[in-house]
């Protein structure tokens, strides 16, 4: 590669967050006119980067990043999207960011509007110019005409559907006078497969206009079919920098996803027949469909046996945190769940609950605690309020009186057995620390002594230490009192070192069910969702 | 639940767009029912009310006015306007101590105004930035606080430490100005240019300046400023992420809607004739908000047709009512709790036609999009 | 020092000013020939009088539906309570029972509907509520003038139609509940130990249905409603509870400053509570979505303190009436305050 068509050189850039780290030594260089396909598990550190080449705020409030990148041959040190954004640095992000209200060109040309002069705004400033809706119009048809794709200009986006709206993103962005870097994160996730191959054919033709792309998603295939060079991910690290030529989607796979295997604990011996003989079945999901944003589930089919750890992976935004989410009735979901061979009526929190469903949320903060309440309130109160435990009941029955004794007692008991460390039971939720307070979480699962556990991203964002011990409890409390838990992780190692079977999801199904000492690339392919595709060998 | 295909959505979406047509119409629709009873039981002439209606047109829309940009930038009604009426007072008041007449005394009331509006404006806007979620109910608690501090300066500040020459404004103790004063610039912009039309007489100067306040808001809606403020209202996330600063934006909106509030209130006091000075601007926000609403819009969209239908329609009912109260039951007082009743209770069914719809579209809008992407993948 | 400095930030500084501005008055107030016994009286008696208000506050705000500037709903329960009271002439104990009693049913009637009515605008609970406060008294305006009254001191003497504007429980229940057990200290002092027990009764009700599995319930909803939903709480219910709670609060408030005051202010009357109330609890210590029985308590001291001490004081003192102007830029300043916090 010729240093005058180096576009990007990434040059030992690193990154931690508060000791954590994330990137580390990552070395690569992308050639003007060329596009770069980006490949990584979650946690890969993918979006970590994406991050700091677009000069995002949150990178320069923790700590900045080691290492330099080269833009065009200069040192690039972006305060702000702004700054990336002059520099010529285009990113379309995965969630829209598109005002409904407004016409797509009015959101192509969003704060890049064309205006005319006139004698008020001579006085006043430059904001009281007026817009030039024709000159607005134009451009903004010249960029869907590049794109390939066939959009009104003047159709409203709230009325759009969701395909079109990726591509007015992407449209917004090539906009941009000086664009010389564009970077698609996962541009294809929302699109039917026409409109996927429509844009890859549009990034060829952008890439041959001489705008690099920086291309990133988990479906293998497109990655082959669109990409000059691919660069994987994994753990922080870059494993491989290669020509895409050549490549098959194997390989990728297993790159993406593949560790030594002498680095892997021993799986315990488990006493559970998870064969399909085994009839003894707690949980039995049939076509379920859940409607949480981010986490689609669209058809998703498996079940449980009494007594097994069962884990559920994928890669984000697939899926796999709607499955929990949507038994639990926090979502709109239907289909069938059988619990115990009994039908669970679905959308109903309590119903989960009181048939002795327990739950930890991937949202501690947000679900999954009373930050301005105390540890024994968090702990104590699902199975007051489920199960009526540590109540005392007065006048006859007619006064459900809260019994702060017992709540106290029971809260002790678990920051014992968790080691949760706070100054006292009745210290704030909110002043612990992030492995602490998911500790507190899992004791409020465990107070309510469930048949099934549902736990999802147990031990994300918390230390290594806490993670053992989450860990731990959990396979404990599998042990004991033979309680059936569904793992929900995006670290497959986390899985596969306690699960019994391990399901895939992938696009909001599921992609398959392994066994955790399968081969990795197997993994890995079925979180691309390729295995899927080719037993069903049928296109939409 | 299973789509029935893309027949049964598109008839959902007809009987959805239905739905949606006769919630945003409902407030009209209400009051146009309200006022058609009410209007033959007070057995006013067509001509009277005719008159009452141009004079009350005349009279307040440019208030309502004043509160359209903020809507468009997402601020919900702007309670806050009472402030820019209390600047307007302040420039009256002073006008008619130095002694300056006529449209000339109008003028320069407003350009006195003006400044004390901005200032006010601004502080209005920056308090609104710190409870965003909660635009109105603090828009309005701030109208009634400024409303004290206002009330401090007239009551103790006038004619003490702020020279007032003539003591027909001041209180008989020497300093404070007085609960009422007649203004000498009454009429000043409705004689300007007296046409009549049929046996109505029109007062076409204050319309030319309502023209000029349309006007205004139509270029405006027009502008780079403009533009960006509605990005603003309709979500700030992504406006911001665009480069376009929300905060200024937003400021920048109540600063333009309390500079028109002081303009609309000199307009409206020069037709009334005197100055309630302590309690004049109370009632002003509740009823350009109603008449806003009455005239269809909603705490999202408000247009000019909506403020100058909405003032018609909502004063012809404020006028009518207390008579029609009495020809029915023989009190008056029925009559006015009515008024006051209907006036409130509109702006209430509003509030919560618009914040319960916002829920439903909400829903609607996930569930449409269930069934559109299990269609996609052909479940 | 930090601790000291943390509670600073966490009692507010507003709170301490005003604190601190009482403290002055009370202190100044015997050099302006305000007479201590006579200022600590009205401020106690306005205690008692307006606490059982401020204490309706809590249970609204403690389950997430903000300040109650729907207070009216449930104070014109309370005046249709002591208005029928008086159309069936009763005195004494009897009188103010069956106020409360009347008082109570339609409060809860009220208040079931106006919860209902907020469980669909959540977001915008305030400003509902405060219009529909105002609707609802001048919707109330109406009934005072049309409803059949009888008693010849409720309605209005001569040509006029309806109830008085203001109706006198003079010869009724007058300090039926203030004089229980008072306490004389000096001619001008006579400390209402009826209606601070009666204070006392009414947090203590409160304070155990906290303590109840449902108060608990409430109290989560408040503090997180999606934590409440994933514990499988109705929160939509938890919401009307606490608004029935409120509005049956407010009522026999109402009821309680009537007693005191010695009249029953009709008509646009309750339009005047509803900004000191919410003031007095914020005032407290409370936040949109958290407020204890000490906030109220707090509050109401501090902000009936300010209301008497001020007028007394500075008038005597530079011989003007600022008091309502102190009161109107107090509790509205202390509410503009309390918006504009980051909500926890």
């Amino acid at each position: 590669m010729s240093k005058e068509n180096v576009l990007l050189s990434v040059e030992n850039v690193g990154k931690q967050f508060e000791g954590n780290r994330v990137l580390k030594n990552i070395n690569f260089s992308l050639e003007k006119g060329k596009i770069l396909g980006l490949v990584g598990e979650n946690g890969a550190g993918k979006s970590t980067l994406m991050k700091i080449i677009f000069g995002m705020n949150e990178i320069a409030d923790t700590g900045g990043y080691e290492g330099e990148i080269y833009l065009d041959g200069e040192k690039i040190n972006f305060k702000s999207p702004l700054d990336a954004l002059n520099a010529g640095i285009g990113m379309v992000h995965q969630e829209f960011s598109l005002i409904p209200g407004f016409t797509a060109y009015e959101n192509i040309l969003l704060n890049m509007e064309k205006t005319k002069p006139s004698i008020i705004s001579k006085i006043f400033g430059k904001k009281f110019e007026t817009l030039d809706r024709q000159e607005m119009k134009k451009i903004a048809k010249d960029a869907i005409d590049t794109l390939g794709v066939q959009l009104d200009e003047n159709a409203l986006v709230s009325e759009m559907p969701v395909g079109h709206k990726q591509f007015i993103e992407i449209a917004r962005e090539i906009d941009r006078e000086k664009v010389k870097l564009l970077i698609l994160d996962e541009p294809t996730a929302v699109l039917t497969e026409s409109e996927a191959e429509i844009l890859l054919k549009a990034m060829r033709k952008l890439a041959d206009s001489g705008i690099s792309i920086i291309f990133i998603s988990h479906r293998l295939r497109e990655i082959i079919e669109v990409c000059d060079t691919i660069v994987v991910l994994r753990d922080g690290v870059v494993v491989v920098e290669k020509p895409a030529e050549g490549l098959n989607v194997r390989q990728i796979a297993q790159w993406m996803v593949g560790r030594d295997v002498a680095g892997r604990k021993a799986v315990q011996v488990r006493d559970v027949d998870i064969s399909e003989s085994n009839k003894d079945v707690i949980l039995d999901v049939e076509h379920l469909w859940v409607d949480m944003p981010g986490e689609t589930v669209k058809d998703v089919s498996f079940s449980v046996k009494r007594g097994e750890i069962f884990g559920i992976g994928g890669l984000a935004g697939q899926g796999k945190l709607g499955i929990s989410n949507g038994i639990l009735g926090l979502f709109p979901a239907g289909g069938k769940v059988l619990l115990n061979g009994k039908e669970l009526p679905l959308n109903s929190t309590f119903n989960a609950l009181k048939g002795g469903i327990a739950f930890v949320s991937e949202d501690r903060r947000g679900v999954g605690l009373l930050l301005d309440e105390s540890i024994d309130w968090n702990i104590a109160f699902n199975a007051m309020q489920v199960q009526n435990r540590f109540i005392k009941k007065k006048l006859g029955g007619l006064i459900k009186w809260r019994d702060d004794k017992a709540m106290k007692e029971c809260a002790d008991k678990y920051v014992n057995a968790l080691q949760i460390k706070c100054t006292s039971t009745k210290q704030h939720a909110r002043q612990l620390s992030g492995g602490n307070q998911q500790k507190v979480c899992l004791a409020k699962a465990f107070a309510m002594e469930p048949s099934l556990l549902l736990v999802s991203e147990p031990t994300r964002g918390i230390d290594v230490g806490a993670k053992a011990l989450v860990l731990d409890s959990l396979r404990r409390h599998n042990n004991e009192n033979d309680t059936t838990i569904i793992m929900v992780s995006s670290e497959l190692e986390e899985l596969r070192s306690i699960c019994d079977r391990i399901a895939i999801v992938s696009e909001g199904k599921i992609a398959g069910i392994l066994s955790p000492d399968a081969d990795t690339a197997e993994f890995g392919l079925l979180m691309s969702g390729l295995s899927n595709l080719n037993e069903e060998g049928e296109e939409q | 639940m299973p789509s029935p295909g893309k027949r049964g959505r598109d008839m959902k979406q007809k009987s959805q767009s239905v739905m949606r047509f006769l919630t945003g119409s409902a407030v009209p629709i209400l009051f146009i029912t309200i006022s058609v009873i009410a209007i033959p039981l007070s057995n006013y002439s067509g001509l009277y009310l005719a008159r009452e209606i141009v004079t009350r047109l005349c009279r307040d829309s440019f208030l309502v006015l004043s509160l359209l940009i903020p809507v468009m930038a997402g601020m919900g009604i702007n309670f806050g306007m009472t402030l820019g009426a209390m600047a307007g007072q302040i420039g009256l008041i002073f006008i008619t101590d130095w002694g300056i007449n006529g449209a000339f005394g109008l003028f320069m009331a407003a350009l006195i105004g003006t400044p004390i509006a901005i200032l006010l404006g601004y502080f209005g806007g920056i308090v609104l930035n710190r409870a965003k979620g909660r635009e109105m109910i603090t828009s309005m608690m701030l109208s009634y606080f400024v409303s004290g501090i206002y009330q401090f300066f007239m009551l103790y500040l006038c004619g003490n430490i702020i020279p007032i020459k003539s003591p027909k404004l001041l209180l008989s103790r020497g300093y404070g100005i007085r609960n009422a004063i007649t203004l000498n610039v009454a009429g000043g912009f409705d004689k300007l240019i007296r046409i009549p039309i049929g046996k109505v007489y029109v007062p076409f100067g204050t319309i030319l300046l309502i023209a000029a306040a349309c006007i205004f808001i139509m270029w405006f809606r027009r502008t780079k400023l403009g533009q960006d403020m509605r990005a603003v209202g309709q979500d700030m996330g992504v406006a911001d992420a665009s480069g376009i600063k929300v905060e200024k934006t937003r400021i920048e909106s109540i600063i333009i809607s309390t500079m028109l509030a002081c303009y609309g209130q000199i307009i409206y006091l020069q037709n009334i004739g005197t100055l309630n000075t302590y309690n004049g601007a109370d009632q002003a926000s509740l009823f350009a908000a109603a008449s806003l609403l009455v005239g269809g819009a909603t705490v999202s969209k408000a247009t000019i047709p909506n403020a100058i239908i909405g003032t018609a329609l909502f004063h012809l009912m404020f006028v009518v009512m207390p008579m029609a109260g009495k020809n029915l039951t023989g009190s008056a007082m029925l009559g006015e709790y009515f008024r006051m009743f209907i006036s409130y209770g509109v702006v209430t069914i509003a509030l919560v036609l618009h914040a319960w719809k916002r829920h439903k579209d909400k829903e609607m809008g996930r569930a449409l999009l269930r069934e559109i992407s299990s269609e996609n993948t052909g479940k | 020092m930090n601790r000291v400095k943390e509670g600073i930030r966490n009692f507010g500084w507003p709170r301490i000013i005003i604190g601190l501005f009482l403290l002055a008055l009370f202190i100044a107030g015997p050099f302006f020939g305000v007479a201590t016994d006579m200022s600590l009286n009205d401020v106690i008696v306005r205690f008692g009088m307006n606490s059982v208000l401020v204490l309706s506050m809590v249970p609204m705000i403690q389950s997430g539906c903000g300040l109650n500037f729907g207070i009216p709903v449930g104070l014109v329960a309370g005046l249709f309570g002591a208005v029928m009271s008086l159309e069936f002439r009763l005195t004494g104990t009897a009188g103010i029972l069956v106020a409360f009693a009347i008082a109570i049913i339609v409060g809860a009637i009220l208040g079931l509907a106006y919860g209902l009515l907020l469980n669909k605008v959540k977001g915008d609970e305030m400003i509902i509520a405060t219009y529909v406060g105002y609707s609802i008294v001048f919707f109330m305006n109406l009934l005072w003038v049309a409803l059949p009254f009888k008693n010849p001191s409720s309605v209005q003497g001569f040509k006029g139609q309806g109830l008085r504007v203001t109706i006198s429980v003079q010869d009724y229940w007058f300090h039926q509940i203030s004089d229980i057990l008072a306490i004389k200290i000096t001619n001008n002092f006579v400390i209402p130990i009826g209606m601070i027990l009666f204070f006392a009764l009414m947090s203590f009700l409160v304070w155990a249905f906290f303590k109840t599995k449902t108060g608990t319930a409430i109290t989560a909803v408040g503090s997180n409603p999606d934590y409440a939903r994933a514990a499988g709480i109705n929160v939509d219910k938890m919401r009307v509870i606490s608004v029935v709670l409120s509005t049956v609060l407010a009522a026999i408030g109402m009821i309680v400053y009537q007693q005191s005051f010695g009249f029953i202010q009709m008509f646009s009357a309750p339009l005047a509570f509803i900004f000191p109330s919410v003031a007095a609890i914020l005032l407290g210590g409370a936040s949109v979505n958290k407020a204890s029985i000490l906030n109220v308590v707090i509050g109401t001291l501090l902000f009936q303190g300010i209301l008497t001490m001020t007028p007394s004081v500075i008038n005597s003192a530079i011989s003007i009436d600022v008091s309502e102007i102190i009161r109107i830029i107090v509790s509205n300043g202390m509410i503009v305050y309390a918006l504009t916090r980051k909500a926890r």
